[in-house]
């Protein structure tokens, strides 16, 4: 009885605020599936920050962690305990997908939560020793085919990973098994740029932002990057893999989502609020400080680009004999 | 060698806004290394957003949280002597000849002994840090999965010393660590291992859940289960200065604690933990002739204490040149560098000099605040610790918690860490060491991994464990350590034997 109360008043309390024409949140949160200082805590001080410095919410917005299992522990959370809390984003990224694509998210799939936008991306690379041979990504493929045992790829991720995913790519390209790639673990990519700059490794993949400043200081040499264009900044001279002749795109987007139950004002007000922040000027400062590049995709067409990458990702791992 | 960006770092630190937030920086990481349930990273993760939002600058943020991380390695000390409980990761093997100490009387003797192997590793690490950065760099990198793999072979062979009178439960307790350390996501293949399907098993155990259960959680409940029988925490301190003797006795131990750990903590990956565990087993080596390890000997506190001090300087090595993080704490460090849109890399020490100075001028700096407050004020933290049973172990099961909480947000860690507390309780009644579980349960997920990775370079072949020059220098030393021992214990039992004939 207690419980139909409260459930009742939590119903009135929620339609007095839909009644205020989309009311901001009065206590934004955002939720990083993670310790503080890794990508999901990136993408929420990208959110925190920005709305807070454009006056799109008046509260400022506290960033919550909650490690575990790459996102797993807060996804499940958030369907669990707070699907219907509209003052909580919780930050996702590509990975999120893949490893939903993986069911690695325990019993939920993509349609579990109601995905609001991406308000930014980095993309794929592929990275060689700044003294190797290798100067195209076609010399490169070549070379793998000639002899792929003796190209030991690394990544900053498990197989089956993002990482992985790009390798065996290339692994692909240059007509090989994924499963016979000989693929390296590490842990993130600075132990990918340590292994290429020791000799360890022939090739690494990684992403863009990560491998920037080492491709600028000389110590290793970026093939490709795996975006539809060019990126601008200090990569605007590096073709992309589509320029050299490999249909290889790789967009690592950073986004948020909000639980199921989440009214449709509420969620409305977070896509038009992101919507509003993409075209400010102090966003684009705060996308780019954070080393993020231009992918905005609000409402209904961020949520299917989800459930396509979610299947594509699903078709991938099945062909890589996942 | 050029050191023009360290005077300019002088010219930061010595601000003296920047000297009173190392100050502040310094006293906070005592206390939170005093403190058994929190580490350095909890203090890092707590003062860096406070640090962020107050709108301090990236060098001042900087000192303050390497002040609060070299302070943390200072102040876990002080728990481990009086408590036998290790303020932090670090301080695990000085609890093994300073608790004994301290129940002999002379706890303050172990504290202010111990406070000045602190300056030696910390100081000596800092000199370390600003000379030979870019050189340790070049030798990190050469470093690869093999070497890495080796690297722990060697470090298993120096903890054979330990299995001392009890072989068969350390042994159990190793693999027992090497077991807990294959839970969650395998980091080669990407499938989960002895999760049991609960996402929050995803990530493994978490070094500080496994950390506070067996040593906080534990101890708490040995406190309690003597409090009837009268026995207590170590209250009395003794002399609060050392004996000059025991200075001149334990320097060796010290500089020999301080190299260790330097080095250890220029190699990505491995942290505090591990280094005043081999610097402890290596001291016991080298000077252990009379047995006197763990029964109190000043040697014995002097090297893992002088060499958690030093490592805490070498992880800035990796972290500053390349942008790897050498431990946990830096690695929260290099998130903080980013929060201010400072990419960490090679090109950070051309770019922001006085970051990487201030950071390395303000070691030198914090270290004699360090010795200042640990030396005369110990007593003050000394008596964080003199509070009654009834309230120190609630307080202890409640700083577990909130350690536990704070750092993984996460109610199921408590239970998993009051679980593993109660295992360590009834298996310490059985008289099992803590220790070796921790050991196997640091060195086996990096061994693992990097064993793994190895063979995926060479595609199956294991001879690229004997591949390179560091691979060959490491099996001969761990072979060396391994056997060493065994030859020196027969040459003293001999020497005894020949002096007991001719005395007769």
């Amino acid at each position: 009885m207690k419980h139909l109360f409260g459930a009742t008043l939590f119903g009135a309390v929620t339609l007095a605020l839909t009644a205020s024409a989309n009311a901001q949140p009065s206590k934004p949160e955002c939720l990083a599936g993670a310790k503080p200082g890794g990508g999901f805590d990136l993408t929420c001080r990208l959110a925190a920050n920005a709305l807070l410095e454009t006056k799109l919410i008046s509260q400022p917005m506290a960033v919550t962690y909650m490690e575990g299992g790459v996102g797993a522990v807060a996804y499940n959370h958030v369907i669990g305990k707070r699907g219907s809390d509209g003052n909580l984003i919780t930050a996702a990224s590509s990975g999120s997908a893949l490893l939903l694509a993986q069911g690695k998210f325990g019993q939920y799939d993509e349609t579990a939560v109601r995905w609001v936008g991406a308000l930014g991306a980095d993309f794929g690379v592929l990275v060689v020793a700044a003294d190797s041979p290798y100067k195209t990504l076609g010399e490169l493929v070549e070379a793998y085919k000639a002899d792929p045992s003796g190209f030991a790829i690394a990544g900053g991720g498990a197989v089956g990973s993002q990482d992985w995913m790009k390798a065996s790519l290339l692994a692909k390209s240059a007509d090989q098994e994924p499963k016979s790639m000989r693929y390296v673990a590490l842990e993130g990519g600075g132990a990918v740029l340590t292994a290429l700059e020791g000799g360890h490794v022939k090739v690494g993949s990684g992403d863009a932002a990560e491998m920037v400043k080492h491709h600028v200081a000389g110590k290793v040499r970026i093939l490709a990057v795996m975006s539809p264009e060019r990126l601008s900044g200090e990569l605007a001279d590096v073709p992309t893999a589509r320029e050299q002749g490999f249909e290889i795109d790789w967009p690592v987007w950073r986004g948020y989502y909000v639980g199921k139950d989440v009214s449709d004002a509420d969620y409305q007000w977070w896509v038009q609020a992101f919507e509003k922040l993409a075209t400010t000027p102090e966003f684009a400062k705060e996308r780019e400080a954070r080393g993020l590049f231009e992918f905005t995709l609000v409402g209904d067409a961020f949520d299917q680009r989800v459930k396509e990458d979610v299947a594509r990702f699903k078709v991938l791992a099945k062909e890589a004999g996942m | 060698m050029n050191l023009e960006y360290l005077w300019q770092g002088f010219s930061v630190t010595l601000t003296a806004q920047n000297l009173l937030i190392g100050f502040v920086g310094c006293f906070i990481g005592t206390l939170v290394g005093a403190l058994p349930a929190i580490g350095p990273i909890n203090g890092i993760a707590l003062l860096l957003p406070i640090a962020y939002t107050m709108g301090l600058p990236a060098e001042s943020t900087m000192i303050l949280l390497a002040a609060v991380y070299c302070g943390a390695e200072y102040g876990g000390r002080i728990s481990s002597i009086l408590l036998n409980v290790p303020g932090d990761a670090g301080a695990v093997m000085t609890a093994m000849d300073g608790y004994p100490l301290a129940r002999q009387g002379r706890a303050g003797e172990a504290l202010a002994l111990s406070g000045l192997a602190s300056f030696v590793g910390g100081m000596l690490g800092a000199i370390g840090l600003a000379l030979f950065a870019p050189l340790l760099a070049g030798l990190a990198i050469g470093f690869g999965p093999a070497e890495y793999f080796v690297l722990m072979i060697f470090a298993f062979a120096t903890l054979g010393s330990m299995v001392g009178s009890q072989p068969v439960k350390t042994l159990i307790g190793c693999t027992l660590g090497l077991m807990l350390a294959t839970v969650g996501l395998d980091a080669t293949s990407g499938a989960y291992r002895f999760t049991f399907n609960e996402p929050e098993l995803g990530d493994g155990i978490e070094f500080v859940v496994l950390v506070i259960g067996l040593f906080s959680v534990s101890e708490a409940m040995l406190i309690l289960e003597h409090e009837g029988r009268g026995v207590t925490v170590i209250r009395e301190l003794g002399r609060m200065t050392a004996r000059w003797t025991d200075i001149v006795k334990s320097t060796g131990a010290s500089l020999r604690g301080s190299l260790i750990g330097f080095v250890v903590g220029v190699l990505p990956g491995t942290g505090a933990s591990v280094s005043s565990a081999v610097s402890y087993t290596t001291e016991k080596r080298i000077s252990d002739t009379e047995g006197t390890f763990g029964k109190g000997d000043v040697r014995g506190l002097a090297a893992p204490e002088a060499a958690n001090n030093a490592t805490a300087c070498g992880a800035f090595v990796p972290m500053l040149t390349l942008g790897v993080p050498g431990s946990g704490t830096t690695a929260v460090m290099l998130g903080a560098l980013m929060l201010y849109n400072i990419q960490p890399g090679p090109m950070l020490m051309v770019e922001r000099p006085e970051i990487v100075g201030g950071l390395v001028a303000s070691l030198f700096v914090g270290n004699f605040i360090l010795l200042a407050l640990n030396l005369p004020l110990v007593q003050i933290f000394a008596r964080v610790l003199t509070v009654p049973n009834w309230l120190l172990v609630p307080g202890i099961l409640v700083l577990s918690i909130v350690g536990v909480y704070s750092t993984h947000a996460s109610v199921f860690s408590i239970f998993l860490m009051l679980g593993i507390g109660m295992v360590g309780w009834l298996m310490r009644k059985a008289g099992f060491d803590m220790a070796p579980i921790i050991l196997g349960f640091v060195l086996g997920r990096v061994m693992e991994v990097n064993l793994r990775n190895a063979l995926a370079i060479s595609g199956g072949d294991p001879s690229i464990l004997f591949g390179s020059t560091i691979c060959v220098v490491l099996w001969i030393l761990a072979a060396a350590v391994a056997v060493l021992p065994f030859y020196l214990s027969r040459r003293s039992r001999r020497r005894q034997q020949i002096a007991a004939s001719t005395a007769s």
